[in-house]
């Protein structure tokens, strides 16, 4: 009981600093399309993770991908590779990469960068058709992002 | 066990899986007109597909059956309230379509080349535009909405005469400038999401987005009548919707972007039937 009492207080002081000190976007570095460096501090929440990548107002991550382990959830795309698996196949520091821009890790590639505030075309204010007003938001926010990568690792063949 | 679950999840999984390939299936309409759905790329795109393909392989089976009997589908209706407006005198001269132009289906092989250079206005005209026209200068009426129920209408009813023609749209000449606009918006990537409509349409055609059957993104069968909002909708409505998806600041319809699009859409079906007024989900 105190353990986890205590665990909780740290957790949410990481937390709590981390916050302060999450990389921008336009922070973020990358080798060779990877991104060693967690963007927050925080370890990212699986569960939660899971919800984002199905989830249409979030990640929608299966638009484009299906996922055996998301079967509550209906309509896989078919447009970028099955994840299963995918947490074999990648590092952590990949799949960091890939989610929050994945044309750092494939040229050109029709996956939209989900950690991304600059260097767009005719920005619209999410689904309004209109011009985004003020400063331009990441699609995730960098929790989410270690929420989704948490998520990923998870995925095993 | 283990197994076990590996093929329940499997089948689960499938089952939200549609067959992602386009059907192999003949339109005929009425069991007379027959319309070419599939068909040898036009030079201009051959360099990225062979075959270019009408939306309407792409639809599930009683979609494409309400659009094989004109009582079956919905798009007609529109197209006979716009032959009333096509009889109907309006505007200061006293005109109606009919004064100048005779019976509605005399129109037949208008729709298949439009948008088209035009030599007295030196610009390029989509069919809604060149509607406008006789309406401001010839009728003395007003302009239609560019995506409104009247025009949109009436583009069914010129569409519907026209059925089964080839589209043959003009890109060389003076319509080569726009065509070349319209092919740089194709492939620009929009919005935060960084989509062209070739990621999508060129790309990814046959395949699924989350719950939508990717088409080729042709234009032959507009006006469409869309099962998801039960009215026809125009060209410019569906490239705005597009656009409007990448999370992206969209053009407006009517607008010389749009008008270039549509210009470069529409010649990537040069070769495939008209079909419109068509029925889509
Ligand atoms: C619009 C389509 C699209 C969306 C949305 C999308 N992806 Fe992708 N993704 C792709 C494509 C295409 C590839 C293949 C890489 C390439 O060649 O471009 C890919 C590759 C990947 C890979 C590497 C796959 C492997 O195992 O080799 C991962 C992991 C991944 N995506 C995760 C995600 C996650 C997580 C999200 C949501 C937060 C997401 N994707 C959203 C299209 C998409
Ligand atoms: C994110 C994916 C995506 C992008 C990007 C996209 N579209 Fe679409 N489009 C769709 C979907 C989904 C449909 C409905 C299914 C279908 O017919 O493909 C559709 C339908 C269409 C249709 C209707 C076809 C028919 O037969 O009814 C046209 C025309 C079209 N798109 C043109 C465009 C153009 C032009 C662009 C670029 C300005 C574009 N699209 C960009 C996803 C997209």
């Amino acid at each position: 009981m105190k353990i986890f009492g205590i665990a909780a207080v740290t957790a949410g002081f990481v937390a709590f600093t981390a916050q302060a000190e999450s990389i921008a976007p336009t922070a973020v570095s990358y080798t060779d399309g990877a991104v060693a460096q967690s963007l927050t501090g925080v370890a990212g929440d699986v569960a939660n993770g899971r919800i984002i990548v199905g989830d249409k107002g979030q990640g929608n991550c299966v638009a484009c991908h299906q996922v055996s382990d998301l079967v509550d959830v209906p309509w896989h795309g078919e447009i970028g590779p099955m994840l299963d698996g995918a947490g074999e196949r990648w590092s952590e520091a990949e799949l960091r990469g890939i989610v929050s821009n994945a044309k750092m890790m494939f040229e050109d590639s029709m996956m939209p960068s989900f950690y991304k505030t600059e260097g767009f075309t005719r920005p619209g204010d999410g689904y309004t058709g209109k011009a985004v007003t003020g400063e331009i938001q990441p699609i995730l926010s960098a929790q989410q992002i270690e929420d989704v990568v948490a998520y990923l690792a998870t995925l095993k063949e | 066990m283990r197994k076990l679950t590996g093929a329940v999840l499997a089948s689960l999984l499938s089952t939200t899986l549609v067959s992602a390939d386009p059907v192999d299936d003949q339109l005929v309409i009425n069991g007379e007109t027959e319309i070419v759905t599939r068909t040898a790329a036009p030079a201009h795109v051959a360099d990225v597909m062979d075959e270019v393909m009408s939306g309407w392989l792409f639809r599930g089976t009683e979609t494409r059956a309400m659009e094989m009997d004109d009582f079956d589908n919905p798009g007609m209706i529109f197209a006979e309230q716009a032959e009333d407006k096509w009889n109907m005198a309006e505007g200061s001269e006293g005109k109606s379509c009919a004064t100048c132009h005779g019976a509605s289906e005399d129109m037949a092989g208008v729709r298949p080349v439009y948008p088209k250079y035009n030599e007295d206005a030196g610009e390029v005209r989509t069919l809604e535009m060149q509607i406008n026209d006789c309406r401001e200068n010839r009728m003395g009426a007003e302009k239609w909405k560019y995506t409104g129920g009247d025009m949109v209408n009436m583009t069914a009813l010129l569409a519907s005469v026209s059925r089964g023609l080839p589209v043959n749209i003009a890109i060389d000449g003076p319509a080569q400038a726009t065509w070349e606009q319209g092919k740089e918006l194709y492939y620009t990537r929009n919005g935060l999401l960084e989509l062209s409509c070739a990621n999508c349409h060129e790309d990814n055609y046959g395949n699924m987005i989350r719950a939508d059957h990717l088409s080729q993104g042709q234009i032959n069968g507009f006006p469409v009548y869309r099962l998801k909002n039960t009215k026809l909708n125009s060209v410019h409505s569906r490239f705005k919707g597009c656009i409007r998806d990448t999370q992206a600041e969209t053009y407006s319809p009517g607008s010389p972007e749009f008008v270039a699009l549509e210009l470069y859409v529409g010649s990537r079906g040069n070769g495939l039937g008209v079909e419109g007024p068509s029925v889509r989900n």
